[in-house]
């Protein structure tokens, strides 16, 4: 008690001490208690049978049940996959793509071209996933999408893309990568950059080709941090991209078993349905694991890369 | 041995070039694709569908957008405003708890950062935010798409560690002059601290100018939805209708819609595209602050 008691002293004679300090943080504070802190006690509604005049806390308290649907029902674990699928599929898929086009342009000579091209593929992170589901429509549209219509120009028969429920993993991983590369890729040539260029020297003294270059001295130290974005990548497995998702697939039902991802699924028990109680049951499995597997990566990586090491 | 390593090395960089530019091309052609869309000739979308080398070109979409500008200027306005607004509040609010946090002679410091970090780590969800919203009485109010975008955790991070690599004597000669805090801060820390607020504005620049997702859950009257989200109900009730100002008389078998699509969204990526040029070399030392840890 009484350490407590002089903690709080402290913090009282601090706060007298630096009162701009804290006046000038107050606003952030505020913040992140209303939006961030306040909701939180709220993810109790996951665990209620939520009714809208009794309020979170006045509602019955079922326990689980909420959670029992979710897994008798198998909605739980095919969003879950879902979700964990893409996101590996992005994670892979994306860093391979981002390496070898930081490598590509890092041994490209002409400063002009390194600019432009870094320049453009960075574009479509700037541009919003609602603009992504125009590109869709202008080229998926059944009736007169540009791949429509040119698959109709070579003789082909239209393609009925909206309810073909096996090609939207394809699109919608293209999107991803469409939109996220240039972000990794000039990550990752930030890295190439600060390599010393003895190094290179020296290899292209020993008569190392331009691959060799590659294999043995950009790759490996390359490495750490593709390992490091790789594991704080896994982190962040259980949360999905919402606006690619939405805006892609929107309301149609037909491709849900193989696009319905958590975010998508709690957006819609929301707002489609209402149903508080089991959009927060599945909001907060996502809080939880999402958590769990934040920390279990940091505890990884402080083992192997103290430096790196989120906390 | 020499000219086999020149021509070695000749090879693989032409191939670099090859592909790097086959990828910058896959990241063009969709927007390509749309502004030739937004040109085409009606008659010829229906019979033959979009395409990349359209028999003629038309303005008539754009037409079609000048004479009916209310709802678009609209959506506009509410879009600017929220983007104005939201930024000159996130770079104000953003840079003095960035500038707090680097104080080393600000105690709790390391506590409060955590006390940010940990709304990275673990969140109440949608639907308690959404209850706390309406609660605030947010629902149709134009804060409901500032509010909750204006502070972001990695932005306070980006700032504190800008902040912390000015010379701690700055700070000191100031204090000495009988400098205050606040005035510290606004007179000697934010000046110096021009790359990163240029980094940490243009984001939340491009966060609220992409808004769309809370207007979604809160917004309910028209003429309050930003242009994302107007833009998101034409193309997702498949209709233009909402182009169309109420009482305007406007024969809509005629129109050309599928190019009226189009064209609204060339019209809002515009402004994105035509500053992009001058705005992205922030971005990319943002990021690259960003991707050193500090």
């Amino acid at each position: 008690m009484g350490k407590v008691k002089e903690h709080f002293k402290s913090f009282g004679h601090e706060l007298k001490s630096n009162k701009i300090l804290f006046l000038m943080l107050l606003p952030a504070l505020i913040y992140f208690i209303v939006f961030c802190y306040i909701p939180m006690p709220g993810a109790y509604v996951a665990f209620v049978d939520y009714n809208l005049k009794k309020g979170i806390f006045g509602s019955e308290f079922i326990g689980l049940k909420n959670f029992e649907f979710l897994v008798k029902t198998g909605q739980l674990w095919n969003i879950t996959k879902n979700t964990l699928l893409y996101n590996l599929a992005f994670l892979i898929i994306g860093n391979v793509f981002q390496i070898i086009l930081a490598i590509m342009l890092s041994e490209v000579r002409s400063k002009w071209y390194k600019k432009v091209s870094q320049s453009v593929i960075l574009l479509p992170y700037f541009i919003s996933m609602v603009i992504v589901g125009y590109f869709a429509y202008n080229l998926f549209n059944f009736d007169h999408g540009f791949i429509n219509s040119l698959l109709n120009s070579l003789g082909f028969e239209s393609h009925d893309f909206y309810s073909d429920q096996g090609i939207w993993k394809y699109i919608i991983v293209a999107f991803k990568i469409w939109s996220g590369t240039g972000y990794g890729m000039i990550v990752y040539l930030a890295t190439i950059t600060g390599i010393s260029n003895e190094i290179y020297e020296a290899a292209s003294l020993d008569g190392a080709k331009a691959v060799q270059r590659i294999r043995y001295i950009t790759l490996p130290l390359l490495k750490p941090t593709a390992v490091l974005l790789l594991l704080f990548g896994l982190g962040g497995i259980l949360k999905g991209s919402f606006d690619l998702f939405y805006n892609l697939i929107g309301n149609n039902s037909v491709l849900y078993p193989q696009t319905d991802i958590i975010d998508t699924y709690v957006f819609r028990s929301l707002v489609g349905q209402f149903n508080f109680s089991l959009s927060a049951a599945v909001g907060f499995y996502q809080s939880l694991f999402g958590l769990i597997f934040v920390l279990t990566i940091n505890c990884i990586v402080k083992k192997i890369e103290p430096d790196y090491a989120l906390f | 041995m020499s000219v086999r390593k020149n021509k070695d090395g000749f090879v693989f960089r032409i191939i670099c070039y090859l592909v790097i530019t086959l990828f910058a091309l896959i990241c063009l052609f969709p927007f390509v694709l749309m502004i030739v869309s937004s040109f085409m000739n009606e008659k010829e979308i229906m019979a033959e569908g979009y395409k990349l080398f359209p028999k003629e070109l038309t303005t008539s979409a754009y037409e079609f957008l000048l004479r009916n500008p209310t709802k678009l200027v609209d959506a506009y306005t509410v879009t600017i405003f929220i983007t104005v607004v939201g930024t000159v509040c996130a770079l104000f609010i953003m840079s003095m708890a960035g500038y707090v946090l680097s104080r080393r002679n600000f105690k709790y410091r390391n506590a409060f950062s955590f006390f940010i970090y940990f709304t990275t780590l673990f969140s109440g969800g949608l639907v308690p935010s959404y209850i706390l919203m309406i609660k605030l009485g947010l629902k149709d109010n134009i804060l409901a798409m500032i509010l909750p975008g204006v502070v972001s955790a990695w932005s306070i991070f980006l700032m504190k560690n800008f902040m912390k690599s000015i010379p701690d004597s700055l700070y000191e000669s100031a204090a000495i002059d009988g400098a205050g805090d606040f005035r510290i801060y606004w007179q000697i820390f934010l000046p110096l601290s021009k790359p990163s607020l240029a980094t940490v504005g243009l984001f939340s620049a491009l966060g609220f100018w992409n808004e769309w997702y809370n207007a979604m859950l809160y917004i309910q009257t028209p003429s309050k939805f930003p242009l994302q989200y107007f833009l998101q109900k034409i193309v997702s009730q498949a209709n233009i209708q909402l182009l169309i100002q109420q009482g305007a008389v406007v024969n809509t078998v005629d129109l050309p819609s599928e190019s009226i699509k189009m064209a609204t969204a060339v019209v809002a990526i515009g402004p994105i595209i035509l500053l992009y040029p001058f705005v992205q070399r922030y971005f990319i030392s943002g990021l690259t602050i960003g991707a050193v840890k500090g």
